[in-house]
C-alpha cells in the first residue's frame, strides 16, 4: 500500500518485516529516526521476540551485533557519519568474522569542519572494510534493499550497508509502498548461520590468524564478494518478479541510448541528473545517466559495458580523496582499462550543498563542448578559497579557515580577523 | 578414590595439598571429569598467571552451570596464547572480537540467548586489564549500567604484557614497564590516582562484584560459582602475576599473588548490590617490600640507591586498603599468634 510517509519511517517498518532478532541504537543525525521507530516497535513487543540495546557509543553498537550475530540473531544497526568512523574497528571486525549483519548509513559528510549534512565521505571511508554496500536511490529503493540485504547477507555470510542520503531521504516524505509481512518471510527465510557458538558444539570464531593462512581468509572474503556479483542481481530479479518494482541490482541506466555523455553517481542525486538529462537531450544533446547500486562489491563488468560506448564518461561523486580526486571514479578509470574514453571527475554536494539542476545542466552543457576539466569541483567559491589563502599567506595566525570561510561568505556573525594592512 | 583422613599444611603457607583434602573439598580441577575449558598444549609463559586463573574461573563456570557457557575474550595474552591458528585451546564456545569490546560483545551474545531462548546458557567475557580498565572501559561500563546478563572477568597483571610490557592505568606506581622506565628522578611509574575497577564496578550498583587472586583458587571457584547463581552485570577482578612483565620466578606466581593479597596492597573482597560484604582478612600480615623486593619491576627501589621514600609510600597504599576494607582483624591476629 502507497502511504506517504518519511524515508527513515519506510526503512523502519521494513527493517521491522524482516523479524530482527537484535538491534542496538545509538544516536546520530540523521538515521536517529530509524532506530527510534524501531525501537518504539520492539518496546510496544510488536516484533518480539527481539531485543532492543542502548548501546553507550556505535563502537558498542557494532560490537553488541557482532556477538549477537555469531550466536544466530538476526542482528541490525544504524549509523552515520562520524558515527561509522567510531565503529570503524568493529566494521571490519564484522566484515572479517563474515557475520551478515545488516546496518542502514543515513550518508552524512565527516568532520572537521563538522557538518550534519548529506555527502558520501562516510561510506567511502569503509569501502575496503569487507561490506557489501548499496546506494539507494529513492525511499522506495532504501526500503526495499533492505529486505534484499538481510537476504543477501545470510546467503553469503557478509554483511551489507544499506546507503541511503542523509536528511535528502532519511527526511524526505513521499509514497513508498510499504510490503507484506507474508511476502517478506517468504523472501527472507530464518537465519541459518554458518557459524554459531553453540554449547553443544563448542568453535572458536576469531582466532588469530598468521601469515600461513591470512591471505586465504581475506581472498575467501573477496570470492564472497565477487559471489555477491551474481546473487545481487538474481535477488533483485527475484524481488522485482514477485513485486514489480526494479529495486537494488548493480547498475541501472536511463537513456543511454546512442549517449555521447554518460554521467554515473551513486544515490538520490541520480533523480536530479536524470531531470537535468532529459532536459538536454530535449534540446539534442546525447546524454545519459549510469547509476551504480552496487558500489562494494564493485560490479567493474557491468560498468564497464554500460560506459563503453561514450565518448565522455562524468562521475558525479559526493565524495573525494584529499589530495588526489575521485573515489568513485577511480573505480570507474579501472573497470574502463582499454576502453578508449575521456573520464571526467566532478565532487559536488559536499557537506549538504544542494545540487542543482541547472548546475547540473550546464555541466552537461560544459562536458558537450569538451571544455570540463579532469577534476571539477561543481559550485565552488573560488572567490572565497583564494581570499582565505591570501590571508593566510599575510600573516602566520591567520586562525580556523572553517570560520574565517563563513566570516567571508558573510553567515558568521562576529568580527573578521585582525587583517595585516 | 581413597583420601587421607589427615590435613597437612605446606610449610611457608596457608596452601593444601588438594589430594590430601575429602573428595568434596576438592578442586575441580583434581577430578578427571573436570570441564577442561582451555586445554592444554597453549602457549602461555611458564607460570602464567592468567592461563591459571582463566582455567580455574572458567571450569568453575562450567561447572556452576552444567557446562552451558559461551566465553567472549579481549585481544590480549589469554586471547593470543590460547588460538594460534589452526590450534585453538578452547573446548567452550568462544568468541574474540576486537581488544576493546569485549564487554559489548558479551551483551550481544546475552541478547541472542534470550531472544533464542536459551535462558540455561550463560556469558562470561575476559580481558586482562588493559582490555578491561584502559580501551575496553566505555563498552565495560555501559555494560555495567544496563546490568546485562554477562559476568565480566579482569584478570590482572598490571600491565599490556602482550606487546611488550606497557604501563596500563592498572600498573601500580613505581613499577618499572616499557613505557615507565627506569629513569629519571621518578623512575618507574607515576603515583597517580590509581583506577581501582572493582570500586567503580561498585559504584555502578551492579548485583556482583568481587575480587580474587590465583593465590586462593578455591576462593576463586567459589566467588565464580556464586556469580553464576545470579544474573545481571557481574564484575570478577583476579590478580594474575606475569613472570615476564613482573621480573618475578616463573615457580614464584602463587607466592608473589598471596604476598600481594598478604600485604595488602590488592584487598580480596565481595560485594553485592553496591555494598562490600564479605572481605578475605590478611592471615599473616607481611611489610609491602616482602612483595616488592621480589619483582624486578620494583629492583630500582631497593639496591645500590635504595629507595625507602617509594617504599613507604607503597607502603601507605596498603595500610589505606587494610583501614578501608578492614583487611586486619587485630584480635583474631593476636589469638591465632597465641594458639
Amino acid at each position: 500500500m502507497l502511504r506517504q510517509i518519511e524515508g527513515s519511517r519506510a526503512v523502519a517498518e521494513t527493517v521491522a518485516l524482516c523479524r530482527p532478532e537484535v538491534v542496538c541504537a545509538y544516536p546520530i543525525s540523521p538515521q536517529t529516526h530509524i532506530i527510534e521507530a524501531v525501537g518504539v516497535m520492539v518496546k510496544a513487543g510488536e516484533l518480539a521476540p527481539c531485543e532492543f540495546i542502548n548501546v553507550e557509543s556505535e563502537f558498542a553498537a557494532m560490537s553488541v551485533a557482532i556477538g549477537a550475530s555469531a550466536t544466530g540473531a538476526r542482528a541490525y544497526t544504524a549509523t552515520s557519519s562520524q558515527g561509522l568512523l567510531f565503529m570503524m574497528e568493529a566494521v571490519h571486525n564484522a566484515a572479517g568474522l563474515g557475520l551478515p549483519i545488516v546496518m542502514t548509513l543515513a550518508n552524512r559528510a565527516i568532520g572537521a569542519p563538522i557538518n550534519i549534512w548529506n555527502d558520501h565521505s562516510d561510506a567511502m571511508a569503509v569501502r575496503d572494510a569487507g561490506w557489501i554496500q548499496l546506494f539507494a536511490e529513492s525511499n522506495q529503493e532504501a526500503a526495499d534493499l533492505h529486505v534484499q540485504a538481510f537476504r543477501l547477507a545470510e546467503e553469503l555470510s557478509v554483511p551489507v550497508m544499506v546507503c541511503m542520503d542523509g536528511f535528502i531521504l532519511t527526511h524526505a516524505v513521499e509514497g513508498v509502498d510499504i510490503l507484506d509481512q507474508s511476502f517478506v518471510d517468504s523472501f527472507l527465510p530464518p537465519y541459518e548461520p554458518r557459524q554459531v557458538l553453540d554449547t553443544n558444539d563448542p568453535v572458536s570464531i576469531g582466532a588469530m590468524v598468521g601469515p600461513e593462512a591470512f591471505e586465504e581468509v581475506k581472498y575467501l572474503a573477496h570470492l564472497r564478494q565477487l559471489d555477491a556479483l551474481v546473487r545481487i542481481p538474481a535477488i533483485a530479479k527475484e524481488f522485482a518478479d514477485a513485486t514489480g518494482r526494479d529495486s537494488g541490482g548493480l547498475v541501472r541506466s536511463y537513456r543511454t541510448e546512442d549517449a555521447d555523455i554518460l554521467i554515473v553517481a551513486l544515490g538520490s542525486v541520480l533523480g536530479t541528473i536524470k531531470d537535468a538529462v532529459d532536459i538536454r537531450r530535449e534540446a539534442g544533446e546525447r546524454v545519459g545517466v549510469v547509476g551504480i547500486t552496487s558500489f562494494r562489491p564493485f560490479p567493474a563488468e557491468a560498468v564497464r559495458e554500460a560506459l563503453c560506448q561514450a565518448r565522455q564518461v562524468v562521475v558525479v561523486e559526493k565524495a573525494f580523496s584529499i589530495g588526489f580526486g575521485g573515489v568513485l571514479s577511480t573505480d570507474v578509470a579501472m573497470a574502463m582499462q582499454g576502453v578508449e574514453t575521456n573520464l571526467r571527475t566532478v565532487v559536488a554536494g559536499l557537506g549538504g550543498r544542494s545540487i542543482t539542476r541547472r548546475s547540473l545542466e550546464e555541466l552537461i552543457e560544459t562536458a558537450g563542448r569538451d571544455e570540463l576539466e579532469t577534476l571539477t569541483f561543481l559550485d565552488l567559491d573560488h572567490g572565497a578559497v583564494e581570499r582565505e589563502r591570501a590571508r593566510m599567506g599575510e600573516t602566520r595566525r591567520s586562525g580556523p579557515s572553517a570560520e574565517n570561510l563563513l566570516r567571508d561568505r558573510g553567515t558568521a556573525a562576529t568580527a573578521p580577523v585582525k587583517e595585516q594592512a | 578414590m581413597t583420601t587421607q583422613p589427615v590435613h597437612f599444611y605446606q610449610i611457608g603457607s596457608f596452601a593444601v595439598g588438594n589430594r590430601l583434602l575429602s573428595d568434596g573439598e576438592r578442586t575441580v580441577q583434581s577430578n578427571l571429569d573436570r570441564t577442561n575449558s582451555i586445554d592444554s598444549g597453549h602457549r602461555a609463559c611458564q607460570g602464567c598467571g592468567e592461563a591459571l586463573g582463566a582455567r580455574y574461573a572458567l571450569d568453575a563456570a562450567m561447572r556452576a552451570t552444567n557446562g552451558q557457557i559461551v566465553a567472549v575474550n579481549a585481544t590480549g595474552c589469554l586471547e593470543v596464547f590460547s588460538t594460534p591458528y589452526p590450534e585453538t585451546s578452547w573446548r567452550i564456545p568462544w568468541l574474540h572480537s576486537l581488544f576493546g569490546n569485549a564487554p559489548a560483545v558479551a551483551t550481544g551474545v546475552a541478547a541472542a540467548l534470550r531472544v533464542k531462548g536459551k535462558k540455561d546458557v550463560r556469558v562470561v567475557a575476559q580481558a586482562g586489564d588493559g582490555g578491561t580498565v584502559d580501551i575496553g572501559f566505555g563498552c565495560l561500563s555501559g555494560m555495567f549500567e544496563r546490568n546485562d546478563d554477562v559476568l565480566f572477568i579482569c584478570y590482572d597483571n598490571e600491565g599490556y604484557m602482550n606487546t611488550g610490557v606497557q604501563r596500563s592505568a592498572a600498573t601500580p606506581p613505581a613499577a618499572r614497564t616499557a613505557t615507565t622506565e627506569v629513569v629519571g628522578p621518578e623512575p618507574g611509574n607515576i603515583f597517580g590516582q590509581g583506577k581501582d575497577l572493582p570500586r567503580i564496578a561498585i559504584a555502578h550498583d551492579i548485583p556482583y562484584v568481587a575480587t580474587a587472586t590465583v593465590a586462593d583458587l578455591h576462593d576463586l571457584e567459589r566467588k565464580v560459582e556464586r556469580a553464576m547463581e545470579i544474573h545481571g552485570a557481574r564484575y570478577l577482578h583476579v590478580l594474575v602475576p606475569c613472570p615476564l612483565g613482573w621480573g618475578s620466578a616463573s615457580n614464584e606466581t602463587i607466592h608473589v599473588a598471596r604476598l600481594a593479597k598478604e600485604s595488602g596492597l590488592f584487598p580480596v573482597f565481595e560485594a553485592e548490590g553496591g555494598t562490600v560484604t564479605s572481605v578475605s582478612k590478611i592471615r599473616r600480615q607481611v611489610p609491602v617490600e616482602d612483595y616488592l623486593s621480589i619483582q624486578r619491576r620494583y629492583a630500582h627501589l631497593f639496591g645500590k640507591h635504595p629507595r625507602p621514600d617509594v617504599v613507604a609510600r607503597i607502603q601507605a597504599m596498603a595500610d589505606r586498603n587494610i583501614a578501608r576494607y578492614g583487611l586486619v582483624d587485630e584480635e583474631a591476629d593476636s589469638k591465632e599468634m597465641a594458639e
